[in-house]
């Protein structure tokens, strides 16, 4: 195991490379093409043993990953905000055909205007094409979630595509510590893909036929039942992980301070490590706030956030938004509570855009909920 | 600087400079001196040759949970001094910082609004010397940061030049790595 200091776009092309992926197809954008001109540099220096797909397109990126995938190719590709917004269509594809294609998505914001800084209205539009989706708070998550996303991906109960979504500049271009196992030790943790099924010239198949009504649902069906497994499985690679090489994560929730609070405070990505400082500051002023960090938003962790909801209330920061409802993870908080815990959960926008949210800010939200003084759901970078 | 857990840094040059690979090799040289929480990041969005940019570092004792901007830097490192006229470099500066700056000038030639540690070094005059020279435009990215050591005690000359020759291999990286020796022993301080 050795430190590295690298960017998080640099540190999602090693990890591509360690996974001993076969394919990668993709289109560059910013701020995510640093992973792919990485990846090209691998190639020409004859360091990647698998094959690069230039397309004109992320519609291509996507669509040639597919073709990879339902060969038997452990496939990667990268994009970002509209890359990712271009692959929609390939996204439902691919999660439906059940091909476990990784791809790491930097966070960015949607235009026009045109803005290329962080924000998940991008990922959160994909939230229901069956993709999982994970959102990293660190490089060395990210580099660790990458390799795990192929493991869980793979597994026969999964047989999904995932998401590994990181914030635009804030991680993507930010050096931090990465500690890197030997490639044997990679290697054991991830063996070569099991296949289930591929398309082969030599044994022809067709798959993804016309299916008629009444077998639609199955298929649908068996995707919910993917998550359901993919929930526990997600679990037990991080145990793994951490077993392996000493680094833990959380599993579907980070949970930091927790014990004994009264408010836990819910985040997703980089945001999720500025919370950890603001609930040290709130802590040494006696606040009793403990932070659930999200790491996972599919399949949703519905059950534990329940737990935390039967002894704390929750506030949430969102940097998304449906418009027309509120932030995305607000509402998935308050859907799963329904029926079963009744907590309180309030809600804040913060951070569209790029905009950048501090410790300070984060505790502010927080403190004016602890302080009864809430006055309802707002963005809060427009209204303060 | 020594007795801070953590200390966060901005770089202030013009695109070309260097700026970004400097708070990087600072980080890694950071790392290598024991501290567990390094970061470096450029100031986020479009950089052009020639313009005034900026670059952060952070380096602490314990690992780095703060994601967001560094509005309150411990240090500015002015890779250009002309930025000085164009910029305020001293902007959110911590009084009782430090600010190392690439002049000709001595220490007692700046008569800042703050209380101060102010180091001076003629780094382009050392990437001339040292023929550390790109398109013809002196690289002061790596002799400027020999000079940080003097000022900040959580990173050594030696971790310094260590990133460097890592970086670039073979005489390009000795080159470096000399021109940041030969920095940091003309360092000039005032405290």
């Amino acid at each position: 195991m050795r430190i590295v200091v690298d960017t998080g776009n640099h540190i999602a092309a090693k990890a591509v490379q360690m996974a001993r992926v076969d394919v990668v197809a993709a289109y560059p954008i910013t701020p995510q093409t640093t992973i792919v001109e990485r990846i090209a540099e691998y190639v020409e220096k004859g360091e990647f043993h698998g094959d690069y797909i230039c397309v004109e397109s992320e519609h291509s990126a996507m669509s040639a990953c597919i073709g990879a995938s339902a060969v038997g190719a452990r496939t990667f590709t990268a994009t970002s905000s509209h890359g990712l917004l271009l692959m929609h269509e390939m996204l439902h594809w691919a999660a439906l055909a059940r091909l476990p294609i990784v791809m790491a998505n930097v966070n960015r914001a949607i235009g026009p205007g045109w803005n290329i800084w962080s924000d998940q209205n991008d990922s959160i539009s994909q939230r229901d094409t069956g993709w999982i989706q994970f959102y990293c708070s660190s490089n060395q998550e990210i580099f660790d979630t990458i390799i795990q996303a192929f493991k869980l991906g793979e597994h026969e109960k999964v047989q999904l595509p995932v998401m590994v979504n990181y914030d635009g500049f804030i991680l993507s271009h930010t050096s931090l510590p990465v500690k890197i196992p030997e490639q044997e030790e990679i290697d054991e943790f991830l063996p070569k893909r099991k296949i289930k099924w591929k398309l082969d010239i030599n044994n022809p198949i067709t798959h993804g036929n016309i299916i008629m009504p009444n077998d639609y649902p199955k298929i649908r069906r068996a995707m919910q039942e993917a998550h359901e497994n993919a929930h526990g499985i997600i679990k037990e690679i991080s145990r793994e992980w951490e077993e392996r090489f000493g680094i833990y994560h959380g599993e579907l929730l980070e949970l930091y301070k927790c014990d004994d609070v009264d408010y836990v405070l819910l985040s997703m990505g980089a945001l999720g490590a500025e919370s950890k400082v603001a609930v040290d500051e709130m802590r040494k002023k006696g606040r009793k706030i403990g932070l659930a960090r999200v790491r996972v938003l599919r399949p949703f962790p519905k059950k534990e956030v329940i737990e935390l909801a039967r002894h704390s209330d929750l506030i949430v920061i969102d940097r998304n938004i449906s418009v027309g409802m509120e932030g995305a993870l607000f509402t998935e908080i308050k859907a799963s509570l329904y029926g079963e815990v009744d907590a309180k959960v309030y809600g804040y926008i913060a951070g569209l855009g790029g905009k950048d949210v501090t410790f300070k800010d984060i505790s502010k939200m927080c403190e004016r909920v602890m302080d009864g003084k809430y006055g309802g759901y707002m963005i809060f970078d427009v209204e303060g | 600087m020594g007795e801070r857990k953590l200390v966060e840094i901005r770089f202030h040059g013009r695109g070309g400079q260097g700026a970004v690979t400097a708070a990087n090799i600072l980080a890694g040289a950071a790392l290598r001196d024991g501290n567990k929480g390094v970061q470096a990041f450029p100031f986020f969005g479009a950089e052009r040759r020639g313009a005034p940019i900026r670059a952060f570092a952070r380096i602490s004792d314990e690992e780095i949970n703060l994601r967001s901007e560094i509005y309150n830097p411990d240090m500015v490192i002015v890779l250009d001094e002309s930025i000085m006229e164009i910029a305020n470099v001293l902007e959110g500066l911590k009084e009782g910082g430090a600010i190392v700056i690439n002049t000709t000038k001595s220490c007692s030639d700046y008569d800042f609004p703050k209380k101060l540690t102010v180091a001076t070094v003629d780094a382009t005059g050392i990437a001339i010397k040292n023929d550390l020279l790109v398109g013809g435009i002196p690289v002061v990215n790596t002799p400027i940061l020999g000079a940080i050591p003097k000022v900040l005690d959580k990173v050594t000359l030696e971790s310094i030049e260590e990133e460097i020759r890592e970086r670039w291999k073979g005489e390009l990286g000795e080159r470096n790595a000399r021109a940041a020796r030969e920095a940091y022993e003309k360092t000039e301080v005032m405290r």
